[in-house]
């Protein structure tokens, strides 16, 4: 008699979330960080039509009352009209306050006096324009900036430092970015918004998976497995092609600096966050 | 014996704020039938303190002074045994230490034992052998309920500790606890919860002993204490568990004839009292660390 023989899988560390938790943890944190850490009850966040923005505005509304979230749009002139449009169903959906205030006249200020800023360039002094506008709408308003950062971006380097990333808090930055698509589709995103494919929208038809080289699905399963100690050909052993997963180990390895504060030059023995040592919530 | 379990929300390094914050909690208990209330790990402090653990932490006669103030303050006007972890200074060394006090008593507050933290998790989000010097020793002592002993945190997580702890007589366990929420991927509960929750469930079934967790809660630099406070019978049953994020107060009823029921039932402690020389004196076993062995 033959006896019948099964497999063990492999063990591969998961990307589930259960997205109910996830968002009640999310906008606990939010409600800590800002009403009972920092006494600052309203939110301010660039809203760019893109389902990053969109869900931390939802975690917002839940968390602080749609009244306290102000949405700030920040197109440029070459930005898509449909991420306006597509931050105006959000906008109308949640019910919280928009603004919109263009970036154009402050940017080609600035790149006047740059004349040979290429893509990369410009779409840098964007971004820091808009982190610019973010911060000083959060003065006027008394109201503290969320960041609206994922891991997969944070991990890949795909993102400006210090621009997107300077946001003082910052609910999904440890959700990768199917995470991010699991609990927008939860917490009821516009399917306009979720469906359509990412872009940092600095220029025509671009998108986030033909800049990276990579599609989300197989960039997170790849990260996943390398923060979790996994060597390549375990990766691969996993069903992944050896050359995706040296493009996403590459991006992450050149690109610890930006999930970094400056370098400072150590000389003391209270050198702060050396040996000078307080949490931030200190 | 009815205890209180207590699942606290400090406000970071805000001692002031935290002992108000304990008055209340005392002033809700005082009049009840409550014998013991649990707090959990680093509570009127804040679990990560970093470098800022030598400015909040206190020799235990100093912080027993303080808890039994707000008790009396509170208007207690009858002895409680409390549980309830601190930072402590032993005079220019530092620990993560839990205390078990007498408060309100005629003759003053009594420490009857400081349990200091022997497993320090020092690794990934956790820092703690960074700042601080780990316990040497596991002891139990005397409740009005029974032996005790206390486990902080990681201390639960190896299997040995609450084994040893039974074997020296624990008929409970005291586990005060600040472990950051992680794990998004369970049904409805969080995946560091879930396995707290094993395997305290398997101590207390394994033991025939109570276990009493309290958990902290609140957000810490955007780590998430996830709080879980719970009790478990000596039957390993789950008796009652508070959520990840608000604080609460669990009561609960220990019944030294659940042991009894639950040793006879189940005699795994008397099971392992008998075989425990073999295994012990197997020289396989790395257990004795002779001098000449010391590199």
């Amino acid at each position: 008699m033959t006896l019948p023989v099964v497999e063990a899988r492999l063990e591969e560390p998961s990307l589930a979330i259960d997205p109910a938790l996830t968002a009640r943890w999310l906008e606990a944190f939010l409600r800590d960080e800002l009403i009972e850490r920092r006494a600052i009850g309203r939110a301010v966040l660039g809203l760019s039509g893109g389902i990053d923005s969109a869900l931390v505005a939802y975690l917002c509304a839940r968390a602080l009352g749609p009244e306290n979230v102000y949405a700030i749009r920040m197109p440029y002139k070459a930005s898509s009209s449909s991420s306006l449009t597509d931050a105006q169903r959000v906008v109308d959906a949640l019910g919280i306050h928009v603004e919109t205030i263009e970036i154009t006249d402050a940017v080609d200020g600035y790149l006047k006096h740059a004349p040979d800023a290429d893509a990369r360039r410009k779409g840098n002094v964007m971004a820091r324009t808009r982190m610019l506008v973010l911060f000083d709408q959060s003065a006027r308003r008394n109201a503290l900036p969320v960041g609206t950062g994922n891991k997969t971006e944070r991990l890949l380097g795909y993102f400006t430092w210090h621009a997107d990333d300077t946001p003082p808090v910052n609910p999904i930055g440890d959700l990768f970015k199917t995470q991010v698509w699991e609990l927008a589709r939860y917490l009821g995103v516009p399917t306009e918004v979720i469906d359509k494919p990412p872009s940092a929208d600095l220029e025509a038809n671009q998108t986030d998976e033909a800049d990276i080289g990579i599609t989300y699905a197989k960039a997170d399963r790849i990260l996943n497995m390398i923060l979790h100690g996994y060597k390549d050909d375990a990766i691969v052993a996993r069903g992944h092609e050896l050359a995706e997963v040296r493009l996403v180990r590459r991006r992450v390895d050149g690109t610890h600096w930006k999930r970094h504060l400056p370098t400072t030059a150590l000389v003391s023995s209270t050198a702060i966050n050396e040996f000078y040592l307080r949490p931030v919530d200190f | 014996m009815q205890a209180a379990l207590v699942q606290f929300k400090p406000r970071k390094g805000d001692l002031a704020a935290n002992l108000d914050a304990m008055r209340g909690v005392f002033a809700q208990l005082a009049d009840g039938p409550v014998e013991l209330i649990v707090f959990p790990e680093a509570a009127m402090t804040g679990y990560f303190l970093e470098g800022a653990v030598y400015e909040l932490a206190f020799d235990a006669p100093t912080f027993a002074a303080k808890v039994d103030a707000q008790w009396r303050a509170a208007g207690g006007t009858r002895p409680v045994d409390v549980a309830i972890g601190f930072y402590e200074n032993a005079l220019g060394t530092f620990h993560n230490s839990a205390m078990y006090v007498r408060c309100g008593g005629p003759d003053g507050v009594h420490i009857v034992h400081v349990h200091r933290k022997m497993f320090l998790p020092t690794y990934g989000v956790f820092d703690e052998e960074r700042f601080l010097t780990r316990g040497r020793r596991l002891s139990v002592f005397d409740t009005p309920f029974g032996s005790a002993a206390i486990l902080i945190c990681e201390d639960a997580w190896h299997a040995l500790m609450p084994t040893v702890a039974a074997l020296k007589g624990a008929r409970l366990l005291i586990v005060p606890s600040a472990s950051p929420g992680r794990g998004l991927g369970g049904n409805g509960e969080l995946e560091s919860t879930t396995r707290w929750k094993a395997l305290l469930a398997s101590a207390a079934a394994e033991h025939g002993v109570y276990v009493l967790y309290a958990g902290l809660t609140g957000f810490e630099g955007g780590k998430g204490m996830s709080g879980a406070t719970s009790a478990y019978s000596p039957h390993g049953d789950l008796l009652q568990s508070l959520g990840p994020l608000d604080p609460g107060i669990i009561l609960v009823r220990l019944d030294p004839a659940e042991i009894d029921l639950a040793r006879a039932t189940m005699p795994l402690l008397g099971d392992l009292s008998a075989v425990l020389p073999d295994l012990w004196l197997d020289e396989e076993i790395p257990v004795t660390r002779r001098l000449e062995e010391r590199p």
